[in-house]
């Protein structure tokens, strides 16, 4: 009952490609030089030129709100000011680099924030990002690129996008561009060669952003496309219990069941057994690990809840059953010296004993970063 | 875990990749920019690519142009070279003989799905296409989501009628570079706009999502083949692939069903083994038979495995064909002896890497639960 004293929320677009150079940025621009001639209010937020000139001329007649100045540990580094654009008000704001971090000392600590800031204020926003800072996806890419993507996005906040635009490039066109000097200086673009820029890893992460596209497409569509059918009488709601330790495998467990979630529309929950009362109960290291993992899936949406018990495989199921859970999700026993027979002890092998209509997912080991 | 380590190809494999890159080096290229409808932009982004070229020194010509053009697109044709189109058969069609007298680098054909006229070199435009490939002349093609033959019972399924001429999904897809080209429906409405916008976007936003999809296999086809050509042997978690293994006693249509869910939304495959079995009771047989036709039905891939170990047997198949995620059923039953062993569950959970296990309970009657 805000809507009164709130203006409507802003409507936010997302240019998604694959990697740097294939055209997000000048499309985006493009955008908005075609919304300005239609006679729209545009503005660029924030726009990153890397010394591109087809690029840079694309941002001719468009007004630039100035950059913020930031002082951090004496040096000083330029953000967008999003303070000014809600002063300015236009009707829609070109920011480029959504994942971006900010510098410590901005008001916000990721640029996708200050855009939720602008949308909030009846903004629309175009921005750009690669596939590759999608959250639930920064397992599979260390694994395609060797790299541990650090500057993130939530799904959720992907989610929150009205429309999906995907820049599509073939690899071979992306690394003529990189080797003509279009994308980087000569020495990033050589170092990039041999980082990144492999034309392996690029088709994979291109056959990514057309899946991820397909998927944000599919999102979109009316939610009554699913009819039952004689193999499914009719597609009950899955329920999604993700299991939540202090172990280090936890962050890539909690990444995989929250984006299986998200692909069966389930609701999903992230439970952490302790021997209680409550988290103090635990030696501090573990306490914190498994606060850290807690906090990391309440930041991708997921509720999360703590259970005081003795038993964890006993509290889980428990849970599951009480809460109409459909599937159980839980990380991979480690490999011990023990005789496999030693294994069926383990919470796992109990939890599947005892989850009789539950199914359980047994999640494989990913060596994700630490949330 | 993705496995990583180089082969060196054997002399025979080398042989190949010369004669390859060989044939590859005659054979003109071939690029295909897709949409999912018409206003998206191709002819646009081909004609864009087309300057572009032509600004590094290719010698560029353009042998068949739309017959409505939209302003941007006809103010981008007049920097190119036409080859006129030939006339005397009653309507246009690109005339082959000129192009291959004329010998550009590259040839820009707007929209590719076209019958020619009777009497023409060949009936269809994707033919002549080929001509001029095999003439090692290149060539940079739009075409439109609707007009891939074996895409065409799906299209009608959604639009309700079926686009006349036709491009055979395999030409695409041997093309060497696929793009697509990508816009909000509400670009198209207006060039299409006809009935209710709000069922035309829902129509158009499935078509979107098909096109999507079809550009990423060709993708992932691509990787394949570039991997197996540098001798790279390693599978990239790109693809959700589900394999269900299904036993007589198992839930088969349930773990079914959830697979072929879950390969729709990932927009995945779904492959469903059996792993054979001596001294099957007739009632398993025809259970069996049974859950095989619920697996064919859903589209699944079916393979009947074989082997001593059942366990060794399913996680061989799952790392051949990159399986992220296998769907098993789980008995609670079970003797005094059985329970002194590792049960095939435990098995598959604690010798598989890098691939989640969905155990899916069945409380047979009279089992221990």
């Amino acid at each position: 009952m805000q809507a009164e004293t709130r203006p409507p929320e802003g409507k936010l677009k997302v240019i998604l490609g694959y990697a740097a150079g294939v055209g997000k940025t000048y499309r985006m621009l493009e955008e908005g030089q075609q919304l300005a001639a239609a006679g729209r209010d545009v503005v660029i937020g924030y726009f990153e030129p890397h010394g591109r000139q087809d690029t840079i001329a694309k941002t001719e007649g468009l007004e630039f709100i100035p950059r913020r100045v930031i002082a951090y540990r004496e040096r000083e580094f330029e953000e967008m000011d999003t303070e000014a654009i809600l002063a300015r008000r236009p009707a829609i704001c070109l920011v480029d680099e959504f994942p971006h971090s900010n510098i410590p000392g901005s008001p916000r600590a990721k640029r996708w924030e200050d855009v939720l800031v602008l949308l909030a204020a009846g903004i629309d926003v175009i921005t750009t990002m690669n596939v590759q800072h999608l959250e639930s996806l920064n397992d599979q890419i260390r694994d395609i690129t060797g790299i541990q993507v650090r500057e993130t996005v939530p799904d959720w906040v992907l989610k929150r996008a009205d429309e999906i635009v995907l820049v599509d490039l073939t690899p071979g066109a992306l690394l003529n561009r990189l080797d003509r000097g279009v994308v980087y200086a000569p020495d990033k673009a050589q170092r990039a060669k041999e980082n990144f820029f492999k034309e392996p890893s690029l088709a994979a992460l291109r056959e990514m952003a057309l899946r991820q596209a397909a998927h944000e497409v599919d999102l979109r569509q009316g939610q009554d496309l699913e009819k039952p059918s004689a193999a499914a009488p009719f597609p009950g709601t899955e329920r999604i219990l993700i299991h939540v330790t202090g172990a280090p495998g936890a962050v890539g467990l909690i990444r995989r069941g929250k984006r299986v979630a998200d692909y069966l529309r389930a609701d999903c929950f992230a439970v952490a057994v302790v021997p209680g009362p409550g988290l103090e109960s635990l030696p501090d290291a573990r306490r914190e690990a498994l606060e850290r993992h807690l906090d990391f899936a309440r930041k991708l949406h997921i509720e999360t809840r703590v259970l005081d018990a003795r038993d964890e495989a006993e509290a889980l199921v428990g849970f599951a059953h009480t809460n109409a859970i459909t599937q159980i999700f839980v990380a991979k026993p480690q490999r011990s010296r023990l005789p496999l027979i030693a294994t069926r002890y383990q919470l796992v092998m109990r939890v599947i004993r005892m989850a009789q209509d539950i199914q359980v997912t047994v999640v494989a080991e990913r060596r994700g970063r630490e949330a | 875990m993705p496995e990583t380590g180089r082969r060196r190809p054997s002399p025979d494999q080398l042989l190949k990749q010369v004669e390859a890159e060989e044939s590859h080096q005659r054979r003109g290229r071939l690029k295909v920019f897709l949409g999912y409808a018409s206003g998206v932009g191709k002819s646009f982004r081909m004609l864009d690519e087309g300057r572009r070229r032509r600004m590094r020194g290719q010698d560029v010509v353009v042998a068949a142009v739309q017959a409505i053009e939209p302003p941007e697109v006809q103010e981008l044709l007049r920097n190119f070279e036409i080859i006129p189109p030939r006339t005397d058969l009653g309507g246009p069609c690109i005339d082959v003989e000129a192009v291959k007298r004329r010998r550009p680098a590259l040839c820009l054909i707007d929209g590719l799905a076209y019958r020619n006229p009777p009497g023409s070199r060949n009936d269809e435009r994707w033919q002549d296409v080929e001509d001029l490939l095999n003439a090692g002349i290149s060539v940079i093609t739009t075409i439109n989501l609707q007009y891939i033959r074996e895409k065409q019972p799906q299209i009608e399924a959604i639009r309700g009628r079926r686009a006349s001429d036709s491009v055979p999904e395999g030409f695409i897809r041997r093309a060497d570079e696929i793009e697509i080209v990508d816009a909000p429906p509400e670009y198209c409405l207006d060039r299409a706009a006809t009935g209710d916008p709000v069922v035309l976007e829902q129509q158009l936003s499935e078509l979107r999502e098909i096109a999507l999809v079809l550009v990423a296999e060709v993708v992932d086809a691509q990787l394949d083949s570039y991997l197996k050509q540098h001798g790279i042997e390693q599978t990239y978690g790109t693809q959700e692939r589900i394999l269900v293994c299904i036993t007589p006693r198992s839930n088969a249509e349930l773990m079914i069903s959830r697979g072929k869910r879950q390969a729709d939304r990932f927009h995945g495959d779904l492959f469903v083994a059996y792993v054979e079995q001596d001294g099957l009771e007739p009632r398993d047989r025809e259970t069996l038979e049974w859950n095989l036709s619920a697996a064919r039905r859903a589209g699944a891939h079916i393979e009947i495995l074989h082997g001593e170990d059942p366990v060794r047997a399913i996680l061989a198949f799952a790392e051949k064909h990159g399986i992220s995620q296998i769907f098993v059923g789980h008995s609670q039953r079970g003797g005094f002896w059985r329970k002194l062993r590792p049960n095939p569950v435990e098995r598959l959970i604690m010798e598989s890497s890098g691939i989640d296990i969905r155990i899916f309970p069945h409380n047979e009657p009279g089992s221990v639960t």
